[in-house]
């Protein structure tokens, strides 16, 4: 049969309780209920908030793919579920569900990383990945450049951010800029109307010669700049202040991750994680890779964000490679590393 | 009737397995930071060694706390997605009231368990085990108790609950006996959901500091 194996995902790392079902490559569901309104007034997401919603909300989003993918448990043959990186008591309330219906209905279990599968989920929208390709996963935990030589089984990190991830700046100057949590899809809808030239924020490790990043220094340096128009009494021009602190971001990590294709000799780029759905980050990427002749692959903003089906993706790329299925003593691991694809 | 009762509420991750007249196993693993890791295993063996199936259980019973949340909550996403998955009914009980159960006492008594952050989750108990107050979160010394205690919690504080002994954690061969007579044996059943007895550790942000010194 050439459709695969039929896999349901399951993903709780952090605010979202996505429920995926694919068959091979195909995507069948993609059910996701998110408690981001629960986080907003806190101004970040709150680790006990999520899993309480986590725990209220697995049920309904299990029988809501199943229910979208017109199918029954009968017809899944394996689970997959996110083990790590994440949240460690938002992670458990997925492995716990996923245990569960291992155990009540003799399916075989998945424990895979959740930045590999972050990387999986594009198989979904563009077919069969080329191997070897570099991701650039950027989110509001992560922002990370990998090697993938083998997706089921030979990921390798080249760079990290060393302190705040991408995602997290964007919150972060979200909030000096008085925009409302999460901040990423607010300071891509007011920068669309910025000159992004107005202010030259730094670019965090530019030239360091490694594929690491850094933007704790980029948000710092907004808020100053914030501070001190304040202080003189003049108008913040806030359009202008996020396109310019974007502009910052998707440089740096648009020019990384060309230099991390360069030096390692691949032509693909794949970008994935939440940050992915930014429209600067999308458009200058495009650019760059054309300009490279790098092939540029970013699945669309609903695979982007944190997503059940990407883990079900992962599950049958892993079950189609013949993988063993994970014990049930899997444990949940906050810091999973991203060498580990199955654990 | 074949069915399957746990609790994670504490620091013993216990599993039983009750026929409807007998407990046929059970497993109790004390380990207070890997209820995620031992309870799918746990339900696992008793399955294995009854010789059953997953697919032959007829009902769940689960402790629903008070608890450590992040134990709690293995113990009741495993009892409704187990539930869902074979679509059997599951039963919530306190866990305080299966301490309780445990308990042979001629006098009214208390049943404390460890809340961590010096608090224990607590309940009093008439001598026939019907609990008159409680489930309540408290410090130790905030609890007006001088009559019998038993449970974990009050075995961790001897100075207040000077009379404290076992038995100590929740054991799941009682719950599923519990659970297996009915409300008619006089059981509190209560819905699936976890008694938390906490709001959740936050608070809103502060209007934001400058990053620049003044």
């Amino acid at each position: 049969m050439s459709d695969g194996a039929l896999v349901l995902g399951i993903e709780t790392s952090c605010d979202e309780t996505g429920v995926g079902i694919v068959r091979g490559t195909t995507l069948l569901a993609n059910a996701v209920a998110s408690s981001v309104e629960e986080h907003a007034r806190f101004g970040g997401v709150v680790p006990e908030v999520a899993s309480r919603a986590h725990l209220d909300a697995m049920v309904p989003a299990i029988r809501r793919a199943l229910d979208d993918a017109s199918v029954t448990w009968r017809d899944v043959d394996a689970i997959a579920v996110t083990a790590g990186p994440g949240l460690a008591g938002a992670l458990l309330v997925g492995v716990a569900a996923a245990k569960a219906y291992s155990i009540a209905l003799g399916k075989p279990l998945y424990g895979v990383n959740h930045l590999s599968a972050h990387v999986a989920v594009d198989v979904l929208e563009h077919g069969p990945l080329p191997e070897p390709c570099v991701a650039l996963l950027v989110s509001g935990g992560h922002s990370s450049l990998l090697l993938v030589s083998d997706l089921t089984r030979d990921v390798r990190p080249l760079g990290a951010t060393v302190d705040d991830a991408a995602g997290e700046a964007f919150d972060k100057v979200a909030r000096v800029l008085g925009l409302p949590f999460p901040g990423g899809p607010h300071i891509d809808r007011v920068a669309g109307d910025g000159d992004a030239a107005l202010v030259s924020f730094p670019r965090g490790k530019a030239d360091d010669g490694t594929l690491d990043f850094s933007f704790s220094g980029l948000k710092t340096a907004v808020a100053r700049w914030v501070e001190a128009r304040e202080r003189a009494g003049l108008p913040i021009p806030v359009a202008d202040v996020a396109a310019s602190f974007q502009e910052a971001v998707v440089d740096v990590l648009t020019t990384k991750a060309i230099v991390a294709c360069r030096s390692h000799g691949v032509d693909y780029l794949l970008i994935g994680g939440g940050v992915a759905a930014n429209s600067r980050l999308r458009a200058l990427a495009e650019q760059r890779c054309a300009a490279a002749g790098i092939r540029l692959r970013v699945p669309r903003p609903g695979l982007c964000t944190d997503n059940g089906a990407m883990v079900a993706a992962l599950g049958a790329l892993l079950v189609e490679a013949g993988r063993p299925a994970s014990s049930l003593d899997l444990p949940a691991d906050s810091s999973l590393p991203i060498t580990e694809v199955l654990v | 009737m074949l069915l399957l009762a746990f609790d994670t509420a504490t620091a013993a991750i216990t599993v039983a397995l009750h026929d409807g007249s007998h407990v046929l196993e059970e497993r109790t693993v004390i380990d207070g930071r890997r209820h995620g890791e031992l309870l799918g295993p746990g339900i696992a063996h008793v399955l294995a060694t009854a010789g059953a199936s997953a697919s032959d259980l007829t009902g769940i019973a689960v402790g629903v706390g008070p608890g450590p949340f992040t134990g709690l909550r293995v113990g009741l996403m495993t009892a409704r997605a187990m539930a869902d998955a074979l679509s059997i009914p599951v039963t919530g009980i306190c866990t305080l009231d299966i301490v309780a159960a445990a308990v042979v006492s001629a006098d009214p008594f208390l049943v404390a368990t460890d809340a961590r952050r010096r608090e224990v989750y607590w309940a009093t108990y008439d001598a026939s085990g019907v609990r008159t107050e409680g489930p309540h979160v408290d410090r130790p010394v905030d609890v007006d108790w001088t009559g019998p205690a038993y449970g974990a919690g009050a075995l961790m504080y001897r100075e207040t609950f000077v009379s404290a002994r076992r038995p100590d954690l929740p054991e799941a061969g009682v719950l599923a006996r519990m659970v297996a007579a009915g409300t008619a044996g006089g059981v509190a059943e209560l819905p699936v959901e976890p008694l938390y007895l906490r709001r959740p550790d936050a608070v809103e942000p502060a209007a934001r500091k400058a990053v620049t010194p003044v």
